[in-house]
């Protein structure tokens, strides 16, 4: 057993893109302000000296010049980082990675990979409003040909880059900007991880929070809470939004027979409605109760923190749904 | 002109083949989509051949070459075999895509040929990429990026051209000004027509081409090429030209007059190459029928290459969505 190390989320994936790019000529970094600003959320401060300009590549505001440049990169052999500031711009590179990195592979008959590794910030908390800060895992989730991975944790947030770079299929690593400065323990030896499966980050057998990103640390604490009020929570990080690792959690519901699935994304068309089909689908006759779900209220996220921390469920949200479906 | 000069009866004849082979390929094409054997969109490249043809001669095998939709006779002059284009058209198994892309995603990498794609300049940075990554893996190796007037009016067209001045990249960028972005002509499209003074504003050298001339379109790519070479910067070379057919299948041309098709007709770069050959003594008539004949012999024999394909097995309908081996 390897010691632990306290980490910031921050600095977890800051020495995953590290330690990638010492392993690998072919990788490189490119993204606005990636460089000489050290990263819009200083998550690559210090390794345009590190690494010079070459391989920490400054990139102008062109989401979609910049992220089909990457796809080319890739294809041409280079494993290019292509950071993307926030999932909000992202949209503007959305020809690219849906039209481009998610089909060449397909329309090609199988002749071109495309193994990119494009991150971006995501999540609710900062305050940020309608334009910065929204949790669009799903648009994403719903494509093909991606491979789409939710970093809810500190171990993920070093580990899931690395897993991610070998991939030789596109992929795209959500960060949430809200954990940036939470600061966890992780053992120091860890590195790559898993990219295909849900990971049970706590065992239960009266309930399975079923989660990912922003919702998973605060389903833990939920979880703790509700040990208190002696009920046992199961915490499934479902990590791989695509392709769905979905023996994980209906295991766990044949186990608990109860479900909430906890997510900060808007309910409608989202990854808990994917999540419910399939435990109805393949599970229903385990259950003993409706699974239920605790998502983002339908609305562009407002200023104001009160509103803002009302837009997503928190911590005790999570624990009041937990008990009115176990103590009605 | 020098061109005349060197061009010597062996090469001239090689490329009065491949524009009569295009010419004929792509009649036999609509033929074929009269009949239903060839379905989808289909755009044809009839009166353009000189513009594939001059350009694509100046490059290397080694170069890559990106085109458009309307890629047929890029396919064809960059030596991708006719039968597997025709079977690809067919959607058969033995195409050059394995079937899975139609008319308009022809793919070999065998040949450094890059699609076939079809989102209007959404291949630009594909192509801005793959110049970056020659340039960071020290490769002596053009990109070669085929796209039309239509192109240069999307964002991508812009971002693309200043990542490549920015980045200083060995990119070719060819437009292919057909007057016709689909059915709105040129002047409703953009307030500056002479596309080529595009270029100088991000830096980049830049000149306009006669693209029904084939000597003249040669001598501006190799020129062009010849400028990447020795410094590693892009170029951007418009090719003005005009296609004789409709845009696709589906059009009934409303938005130009037959008169002015048929003014273009005059400037038939086939019939122009031709007459210089002769007149040249580089040929002789004997030996443009005998270039028929082989074309003739050669689309036959694509035609029954489609028509003897295998139907893919709809059981592997969701190959190569995902990489089938782990690693590249």
């Amino acid at each position: 057993m390897s010691d632990l190390i306290k980490i910031t989320y921050r600095e977890a994936i800051k020495q995953a893109i590290l330690e990638s790019m010492q392993k690998d000529d072919r990788v490189f970094l490119m993204g606005e302000d990636v460089g000489n600003y050290g990263g819009a959320f200083a998550v690559s401060k210090g390794l345009l000296k590190e690494f010079g300009p070459d391989r920490i590549m400054d990139v102008p505001l062109s989401e979609s010049g910049f992220t089909g440049a990457g796809i080319g990169a890739a294809l041409a052999g280079m494993r290019p980082i292509v950071e993307v500031m926030t999932v909000n711009f992202s949209l503007l590179a959305m020809d690219q990675i849906f039209n481009n990195a998610a089909t060449l592979l397909h329309m090609s008959g199988g002749q071109l990979n495309v193994p990119i590794v494009i991150r971006m910030g995501c999540g609710i908390g900062r305050q940020l409003a309608a334009q910065h800060s929204h949790s669009w895992e799903p648009f994403f989730a719903h494509v093909p040909g991606l491979i789409v991975l939710s970093a809810g944790t500190h171990e993920d947030a070093r580990g899931m880059l690395l897993s991610a770079l070998q991939s030789p299929d596109p992929v795209i690593i959500f960060e949430y900007t809200a954990m940036l400065n939470l600061e966890k323990e992780i053992p120091s030896d860890s590195g790559a991880v898993e990219i295909t499966k849900a990971k049970v980050h706590r065992e239960g057998k009266d309930i399975s929070l079923i989660t990912y990103g922003a919702g998973v640390y605060k389903c833990m604490e939920a979880a703790v809470s509700l040990a208190a009020e002696g009920i046992d929570a199961e915490v499934i990080d479902l990590r791989v939004l695509r392709p769905m690792d979905e023996e994980t959690f209906l295991a766990s519901v044949r186990k608990t027979h109860r479900a909430l699935v906890v997510e900060e994304a808007w309910k409608s068309v989202s990854i808990s409605s994917e999540v419910v089909s399939r435990i109805m689908e393949k599970a229903f006759f385990d259950l003993d109760a409706p699974v239920e779900r605790l998502c983002g209220v339908e609305v562009p996220i407002p200023y104001p923190k009160h509103l803002e921390d009302a837009s997503v469920p928190q911590v005790m949200d999570i624990v009041d749904k937990v008990k009115k479906m176990l103590r009605p | 002109m020098e061109k005349k000069k060197k061009l010597d009866a062996k090469e001239g004849q090689r490329l009065l083949h491949q524009m009569i082979l295009i010419r004929r390929f792509e009649e036999k094409s609509a033929e074929e989509y009269t009949k239903s054997k060839i379905r989808g969109f289909l755009h044809l490249y009839v009166g353009e051949e000189a513009v594939a043809v001059g350009v694509i001669q100046a490059l290397t095998e080694e170069d890559n070459v990106l085109s458009t939709y309307r890629e047929h006779g890029h396919a064809l002059a960059r030596g991708v075999d006719p039968k597997a284009i025709m079977a690809e058209m067919y959607g058969k198994l033995e195409g050059c895509s394995k079937g899975r892309g139609g008319s308009m995603h022809l793919f070999d990498a065998t040949k450094n040929f890059f699609g076939g794609n079809a989102i209007v300049s959404g291949h630009l940075p594909i192509a801005v990429g793959m110049a970056l990554a020659a340039k960071k893996q020290k490769k002596n190796k053009v990109t070669c990026c085929f796209f039309g007037d239509g192109a240069a009016a999307e964002g991508e067209f812009h971002e693309s051209m200043n990542l490549s001045a920015l980045w200083q990249v060995p990119v070719l960028f060819v437009c292919e000004n057909n007057l016709y972005a689909m059915g709105t002509a040129i002047r409703f499209t953009h307030s500056v027509q002479q596309l080529e003074k595009k270029g100088p504003a991000y830096g980049i050298e830049s000149a306009a081409v006669d693209g029904m001339d084939l000597l003249a379109v040669m001598e501006a790519a190799e020129k062009a090429v010849k400028m990447i070479r020795e410094t590693g910067k892009p170029y951007y070379l418009v090719c003005n030209t005009y296609r004789f057919r409709a845009h696709s299948m589906f059009d009934a041309e409303l938005y130009r007059e037959k008169s002015e098709v048929e003014e273009w007709k005059k400037k038939d770069p086939i019939p122009k190459f031709q007459d210089f050959l002769l007149k040249e003594n580089l040929i002789s008539a004997g030996q443009i029928a005998e270039i028929e004949t082989a074309v003739e012999e050669e689309i036959r024999k694509a035609i029954a290459f489609g028509e003897d394909g295998t139907w893919e097995e709809t059981g592997d309908l969701t190959r190569f969505v995902y990489s089938e081996t782990q690693s590249i």
